[in-house]
């Protein structure tokens, strides 16, 4: 039962990254990099790394790609300049995506003949006998601690840096101040006048 | 060459095929019967009759509908994407039925026991916004797209909340497994020590919903229909069946996450002997009958109030009972035993 799905998901794993990059339509392509995610959750819980399967579907599809979506969705993208974008770019994309090769090959050899030891390499022996959330979260919080509280701070100035350049203040915008709207009652916000006939306020 | 159908595999994947098929085919009848109810618990509410000619009391009212919808034709606008306008409804539907794969019905009465149940959960319930942004973008209709917009920063922006939420009750069960968080309210339902994440999880249910008073992505007086505004026939039926069917999930997880799922109220004899699917199935039902009366009840919220919700008030009040529970089991020494 399991090499089937494992086939299935790994073919349309390939086919749609492969199509991620040559659909002409950029919507198309953030579709088809959500179906990619997708089958890799797939294959992360072929492997039984049921929790990071979880993740990779709650951050990236659920929240990542869909900020994608939104951008894409919101430009107004010109298809001929991306094109001629391609030619110029094509060697530093194939450098990276050379280097990103090289290193899961070597990981690999590395791997197969117990060169490299991976760190963290303890995980393993835990997994089988506890769920993997629990495995991760003894060894992230312990041993890890200082490197994911660095990851943290990472992605939280990222974050500040993404408000700061985008952040405008714009004058003359009228906002709701709720806690002003909710304070007020009838002694400062209505005026009983008793109006002489003839004579106005 | 008879052989597959003896194997032990083969009659394992039947025996799952019939399970599915015994949640999927009540929970659409479920589906079905939620729509009437919504018109006559909202006719309640206004003093009126509410369906009442088809069938005695109205109740074949939803099979006539569903009829009627049938008979429709299916209209593709000229301009649309065709692929991606037919797969939103299906992708929407589809995701408010996959969830029901992992709640507990009853004491061991679910499809698939993981461990990550909780996580499956929100995962497909951030997953149900690209059936709606699919649906905006495919139609190449300005009402459409808005709506799409408004509902995906809309949902994205409630997940937070709701996250946190789930992180509080995590904390106070110790694991991820939906049946684990029931056994773990044995004593005390979640809703009394976390009451005020309740009402949090409650808001934030509406809103990832697209149910009143949150339901921006299909304002009528601004956005005609929302995302499916070019939609017909049982396109739109898929896009209707998937709102209630997301409904009855929120209201399932609320069920499991705060009110002890199928477990009766008190541990007594005589409460233990009524089957815990009806206990589940009562529970659901009012909450699903508070969705309907909150509709009934409320006016549409404005959007920027909306994200001054989401953003203002729910995140740091939930951030601050994360920390305030946590800290609580730390101090007396409550936390649920680690490896």
């Amino acid at each position: 039962m399991l090499p089937v799905f494992f086939y299935l998901f790994s073919i349309i794993a390939i086919f749609s990254a492969i199509m991620v990059i040559t659909t002409k339509n950029p919507v198309h392509s953030v579709f088809f990099l959500i179906l990619t995610f997708f089958n890799s959750t797939g294959l992360f819980v072929l492997m039984g790394a049921e929790f990071l399967a979880m993740l990779l579907l709650v951050v990236y599809v659920g929240a990542v790609a869909v900020l994608f979506l939104f951008v894409i969705m919101m430009l107004n993208i010109d298809f001929s300049s991306l094109r001629a974008g391609m030619i110029k770019n094509a060697p530093l994309g194939l450098l990276i995506g050379a280097v990103l090769l090289g290193e899961i090959i070597f990981s690999f050899i590395g791997m197969k003949y117990g060169i490299s030891e991976i760190p963290g390499n303890e995980l393993f022996v835990k997994l089988s006998e506890i769920e993997n959330t629990r495995a991760l979260g003894n060894v992230i919080y312990t041993d890890y601690i200082y490197l994911f509280q660095c990851a943290g701070l990472i992605l939280l100035v990222a974050m500040i840096g993404a408000i700061v350049l985008t952040h405008r203040r714009r004058e003359n915008v009228k906002k709701q101040d709720a806690v002003k709207q909710t304070l007020r009652d009838k002694s400062d916000s209505i005026e009983v006048s008793k109006v002489e006939i003839g004579k106005g306020v | 060459m008879f052989d597959i159908f003896y194997n032990e595999n083969f009659l394992a994947f039947i025996f799952i095929m019939l399970k599915i098929i015994g949640l999927v085919v009540p929970l659409l009848v479920i589906v079905a019967f939620l729509t009437y109810a919504e018109r006559k618990v909202i006719a309640s509410v206004q003093l009126r009759k509410g369906p009442n000619v088809v069938g005695p009391f109205g109740l074949l009212q939803p099979l006539a509908d569903g009829l009627k919808l049938f008979s429709k034709e299916t209209i593709f606008p000229t301009v649309s994407n065709k692929i991606i306008f037919l797969l939103a409804p299906m992708v929407a539907f589809s995701l408010s039925i996959a969830a029901w794969a992992v709640i507990p019905i009853a004491d061991g009465w679910v499809i698939s026991n993981i461990n990550v149940g909780v996580l499956y959960l929100f995962a497909i319930s951030s997953l149900s916004v690209y059936g709606i942004i699919m649906a905006g973008w495919a139609s190449n209709s300005k009402y459409a797209f808005m709506g799409a917009l408004r509902s995906a920063a809309q949902m994205v922006s409630y997940e937070v909340s709701i996250g946190l939420v789930i992180v509080t009750v995590l904390v106070c069960v110790g694991s991820l497994n939906l049946s684990e968080i029931v056994y773990a309210q044995k004593s005390v339902w979640y809703v009394f020590p976390l009451f005020p994440m309740f009402i949090v999880f409650f808001i934030s249910a509406l809103a990832e919903t697209n149910r009143a008073p949150f339901d921006l992505p299909e304002d009528e007086s601004s956005l005609v229909g929302g995302y499916f505004t070019e939609y017909s026939s049982m396109l739109f039926a898929m896009f209707f069946l998937g709102e209630y069917a997301a409904m009855i999930m929120m209201s399932g997880m609320a069920t499991i996450l705060f009110f002890g799922g199928w477990l009766p109220p008190f541990d007594i004899a005589i409460l233990n002997q009524i089957p815990g699917f009806i206990w589940f199935a009562g529970k659901t039902s009012l909450m699903l009958f508070t969705f309907l009366w909150v509709r009934a009840t409320f006016p549409r919220f404005r959007y920027d109030q909306l994200m001054r919700i989401g953003w203002k008030v729910f995140l740091p009040f939930s951030l601050l009972w994360v920390v305030l529970t946590s800290g609580f089991l730390i101090i007396f020494d409550l936390l649920p035993s680690s490896v």
